[in-house]
């Protein structure tokens, strides 16, 4: 066994630094990606969309599963490790929902004769930015599934919040990420 | 398996428990052990020795087409041997050309001096200088690697398709690289050129996430950041602009590979292909360099910095004398990287960029010459009357200094609008990075090699060698570059195979051939350390003492050849900065010596 300082114990846990880092990665690749649909969004032969409805109640599940996965460690740190169980379970659930209506609003597009082909346009765009946030999304659901499983599961009894912890704060970002990515379909496209 | 368990103790339990297995001493079978290993110093020589295998492809790409280019009419057999009906009787075909250049820019730029540069020696060096028993991921540290691996196969791989590798430069810019029908170097090898740079950003996030989190939260009792070496210093600064600027890098390949899979319109617009007429309409080929170039430039730092702080290091070190303005060197890495972000259209000049615009990022540009400065007149104050050990570390250390002065004056040539016009695009452009970026991190890493081998390895590199390495590497790369000033002054374009319809240029004939006959002696030399490297990981001389160098840093208090976890017993405590050399009549104080009462301030 080994002995760390005590030094280390008033800094933030690593993981939950480096997710916090990862966070700064990933904004830089959405900001990238922004940008280029607001310099693009100027030039000659731009079309614009309308935003199908169903994006809006993709937004409402996603901002649901984020108030149940704040229960969910919340339960967690109290220890009522049933209802812990059963949040993680409903905020999967919502995840998964979420990513399957991201599906029908990229169908319902495509029926708008949004395609990849031909002249550049936000729905081009919108494809590639909902579908990387979708997969990101995609991302947590697996993370989910994971510590579903380990709760149900798992032999080993869980003690640490760490893991719930850095999972919650992801999900948030994905969360706020996609209402930013949204908000800025709406404004700027 | 090994990870550590860390106790902080009366800490609440929810931050205290960082891995549930024991730290016990099982038995590591061959594949934990050497191949998936978890242990940063394993994963750092897994970095150094890919990275070695590719500089010598990387490499001998370049000496291949220096032949053709030094002896444009005549055909060499051995070409036909190595690339088959590209060569055909023995020439280079034009395309092929390109193909080449490109692999060699791309190999040599992200897979051995950003892969195989700071992969080694920031795996390497953090954990053991900040005093930490591994990264704050082992795991993730391992899927770094393994990810650089995945690249490096699909990379390879495209090597060996039919239709060639990708050949765009290393820049790949669009159209060209957006469109299959434009070359054969844009088919397959395009897609797994982006493919394998994908998997290649994977790897770096993976890595740089864990170097930052390791640096800011794993530094042992008493190593507040002020006390921190300069390599780390740099590592760090390097993972976080590689954090920053990657992922944009990976936005901009994404839409690339959507133009080219999925005919989307991202960077086409108005193309006619033969008699062709592609329906894109409205997309920007401009777009995909600004996207390129925010990674790019800080790319070329990313490179760069690694080799920075090793240099502070090793000169101080190796000067017996403390590192000349420690803050200075840390603000101006800091100054480095925060310009690097903001100077990426320098690039740009020529693309019809807003000549008002292009003034400003001529002005941000001019001003990376300060901290640049800055830095130079350290490193010489360091060595200025120290009583300077001339291994080859060290002389390799002074060669990148020298370098990077030579590289940094033709930046300035090259950052002001007007004249970048003229320079845009030519030799010159070449002589600039390679001598500057290339010639001068690879200094750095060899400095570092020659350094820290005893500490990889527990031997010794011979010397001899050593110095023959350096010598010749150093008058052989100013013979290589320096003419191409001249030709790029001239007008002499890059990336052409066949020059000859400028009767101008017939006047470098000879100088091209004197480059290409160094080249190749150049190249024979890096086989030469190659040699070295390997035969002394076996039979090199045996290192007896942990401290061989007499330096400061915490790496040299662990066992010569330190297991997983690196200290046996605690982790030592720091009391003092790295640089207390020639210190109150003393040589060197280690940072784990308690100040004593009667020391003199620094
Ligand atoms: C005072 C410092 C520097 C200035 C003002 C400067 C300026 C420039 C400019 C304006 C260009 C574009 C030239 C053109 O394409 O027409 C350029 C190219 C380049 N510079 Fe520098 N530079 C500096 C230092 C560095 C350093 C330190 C590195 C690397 C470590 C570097 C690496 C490169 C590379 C790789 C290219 C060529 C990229 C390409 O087109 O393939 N430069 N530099
Ligand atoms: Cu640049």
């Amino acid at each position: 066994m080994e002995i760390v300082s005590d030094q280390q114990r008033k800094r933030i846990h690593p993981h939950k630094f480096t997710l916090w880092v990862a966070i700064a990665s990933i904004l830089m690749m959405f900001a990238g990606l922004t940008s280029a649909f607001i310099v693009k969004s100027n030039l000659t032969g731009w079309k614009d969309i309308d935003m199908p409805k169903v994006f809006w109640y993709s937004t409402a599940v996603i901002l649901v599963s984020s108030v149940t996965v704040q229960a969910a460690l919340r339960s967690f740190r109290q220890r009522e490790m049933r209802q812990y169980r059963s949040l993680i379970g409903v905020t999967l659930v919502l995840g998964i929902l979420f990513v399957i209506l991201q599906w029908f609003g990229f169908k319902s597009l495509w029926d708008q004769n949004v395609k990849f082909t031909g002249s550049a346009g936000a729905g081009q765009f919108l494809y590639v930015i909902f579908g990387l946030h979708a997969i990101h999304v995609i991302g947590g659901i697996i993370t989910l599934l994971v510590m579903f499983l380990k709760a149900f599961f798992g032999k080993v009894k869980l003690y640490s919040s760490v893991p719930v912890e850095v999972l919650a704060t992801y999900w948030h970002f994905v969360d706020i990420l996609w209402i930013y990515l949204l908000l800025f379909f709406i404004v700027i496209g | 398996m090994s990870e550590s368990i860390h106790i902080h103790p009366g800490s609440t339990a929810h931050d205290a428990v960082h891995d549930d297995h024991h730290h016990g001493h099982h038995e590591q079978s061959f594949i934990s052990k050497y191949i998936f290993s978890q242990d940063h110093k394993t994963i750092g020589k897994q970095f150094l020795i890919t990275g070695i295998i590719w500089a010598i492809i990387g490499g001998l790409f370049s000496v291949l087409f220096r032949l053709q280019l030094g002896y444009p009419d005549q055909s060499f057999p051995i070409l036909e041997t190595f690339f088959g009906h590209w060569a055909e009787g023995g020439t280079i075909k034009p395309e092929f050309y390109y193909a080449l250049v490109t692999m060699h820019g791309t190999v040599l730029v992200f897979f051995v001096l950003t892969a195989g540069l700071s992969g080694t020696f920031a795996n390497l060096l953090i954990p053991l200088q900040v005093g930490a028993r591994d990264m704050a991921s082992p795991f993730m540290n391992m899927l770094s690697y393994w990810f650089f691996f995945m690249a490096s196969i699909v990379m390879i791989a495209s090597l060996f398709i039919h239709t060639g590798p990708a050949s765009g430069g290393w820049t790949v810019y669009p159209p060209l690289s957006a469109l299959g029908q434009a070359s054969e170097g844009s088919k397959l090898g395009m897609d797994l050129w982006i493919v394998a740079m994908a998997l290649f950003v994977v790897s770096s996030l993976l890595g740089g996430l864990n170097y930052i989190a390791t640096i800011l939260n794993m530094r042992t009792k008493g190593m507040s950041m002020t006390r921190l070496p300069l390599t780390i210093w740099a590592l760090f600064f390097t993972a976080v602009l590689g954090v920053l600027s990657f992922p944009v890098l990976f936005s901009g390949l994404l839409l690339l590979l959507f133009d080219r899979n999925l005919g989307t319109s991202f960077y086409l617009s108005d193309i006619v292909v033969g008699t062709d007429i592609l329906p894109n309409e409205g997309g920007s080929a401009i777009l995909f360099q600004h996207l390129f170039w925010f990674l790019g430039h800080p790319e070329v730092y990313i490179i760069l910095l690694p080799a920075m702080g090793m240099v502070s290091e090793i000169l101080s070190v190796n000067a017996r004398k403390p590192i000349f303005g420690y803050m200075a060197m840390l603000g101006s890495l800091f100054a480095i990287a925060i310009l690097a972000f903001l100077v990426w259209a320098h690039h740009m000049f020529v693309t019809g960029l807003n000549p008002f615009l292009g003034s400003v990022f001529v002005l941000l540009t001019l001003l990376i010459a300060v901290p640049s400065a800055i830095k130079v007149f350290n490193w010489l104050t360091t060595l200025w009357r120290g009583n300077i050990r001339l291994f080859p570390s060290t002389l390799f250390a002074i060669g990148f200094v020298s370098l990077f002065i030579s590289g940094g004056l033709t930046g300035i040539f090259l950052g002001n609008s007007t004249i970048d016009i003229h320079l845009h695009d030519t030799m010159f452009v070449v002589a600039h990075f390679h001598i500057v970026m290339g010639v001068a991190s690879m200094f750095g890493m060899f400095a570092g090699v020659y350094h820290w081998f005893p500490k990889m390895f527990g031997r010794y590199l011979n010397s001899t060698l050593g110095y023959i390495h350096f010598w010749v590497t150093m008058i052989g790369s100013y013979l290589i570059f320096w003419p191409m000033h001249y030709e790029g002054l001239a007008g002499m374009p890059r990336r052409y195979l066949d020059k000859s319809i400028w009767k101008s240029f017939n006047q470098f004939g000879d100088l091209d051939k004197m480059i290409t006959v160094v080249s190749i002696i150049v190249f024979a030399v890096q086989l030469m350390f190659v040699f070295n490297f390997f035969y002394s990981i076996f039979k090199g001389r045996k290192v007896t003492t942990t401290n061989p160098w007499g330096a400061n840093t915490l790496e040299w208090t662990t066992p010569i050849n330190p297991g997983h976890g690196n200290w046996t017993g605690e982790i030592p405590e720091v009391h003092r900065w790295a640089y207390d050399y020639g210190k109150d009549g003393r040589e060197f104080i280690p940072q784990t010596e308690p100040v004593g009462a009667n020391e003199s301030k620094h």
